[in-house]
């Protein structure tokens, strides 16, 4: 079965990222397909490149690395979310010349179309929200 | 042709979740036969007289009057939701079709597609 993913929380702040993790791995442990998975909303925030993670906590930035790294799916961050939280990539931050880019490697800025996409193409949407 | 529907479930203004789901549904408007069900505080994003302004917020509610001009006219809510906030579908931006709440998860499952905000 093939299925999109959608996360709506921040990483530390909300279990959605976690749970979102858990849920992809599972899926693709079981033979399933990911279609996409899509941060919306301060789901985006998974995708920040300059995250520290605590010593003795799971280090998300490296967990959807890894992820993306084994099995080669799709980690999209919705642009109008992405932008007005300051999450940038180096095309985006040449555009509204600001002083870096924060992007994780592991993910993609792209559009809203993408998340509807997802959702039509795949057999299940599941959402993980704050 | 697909369907989808949108749930709004939050108030306006306290989070982004209600601007940021209308804007899922205008993209999904492009995509898919649409429909939005509006979920218990969900419904004070289309309470007629916001004044947002104060809070530097966003006025957005009028976006919502533009939904028909996108072809998403299917716009629901549960009589429920209405009178547990003593609310008047007169209050509201625009129009609605009122279901009942034992009927809900039928409602929903009538679609292929369900993003909630």
């Amino acid at each position: 079965m093939k299925f999109a993913i959608v996360v709506q929380g921040a990483p530390y702040s909300h279990q959605a990222s976690l749970s979102a993790l858990h849920f992809a791995r599972a899926v693709l442990a079981t033979g399933h397909e990911i279609y996409r998975v899509f941060f919306y909303n301060d789901g985006i925030y998974n995708a920040n490149d300059l995250i520290v993670s605590p010593q003795d906590e799971t280090d998300i930035r490296v967990e959807w690395l890894s992820l993306v790294e084994k099995y080669d799916i799709e980690l999209i961050t919705c642009v109008a979310s992405s932008l007005r939280r300051g999450l940038l990539n180096e095309t985006e931050a040449d555009r509204y010349a600001k002083r870096g880019a924060n992007l994780n490697t592991a993910f993609e800025i792209s559009g809203l179309g993408q998340l509807i996409d997802a959702g039509l193409t795949a057999d299940r949407t599941v959402t993980f929200a704050a | 042709m697909k369907r989808i529907l949108f749930t709004q479930s939050k108030p306006p203004h306290g989070s982004i979740n209600a601007q940021e789901g209308l804007d899922a549904i205008l993209m999904g408007s492009a995509f898919a036969e649409c429909a939005v069900l509006f979920q218990g505080d969900g419904l004070y994003q289309l309470l007629k007289h916001q004044q947002p302004d104060d809070l530097g917020t966003k006025n957005f509610a009028a976006t919502f009057g533009a939904l028909a001009d996108y072809g998403v006219d299917q716009i629901f809510c549960t009589r429920e939701d209405l009178l547990d906030r003593q609310l008047d579908t007169e209050e509201l931006v625009i129009p609605m079709t009122t279901i009942r709440q034992d009927t809900i998860c039928e409602f929903i499952s009538t679609f292929d597609l369900v993003l909630d905000f």
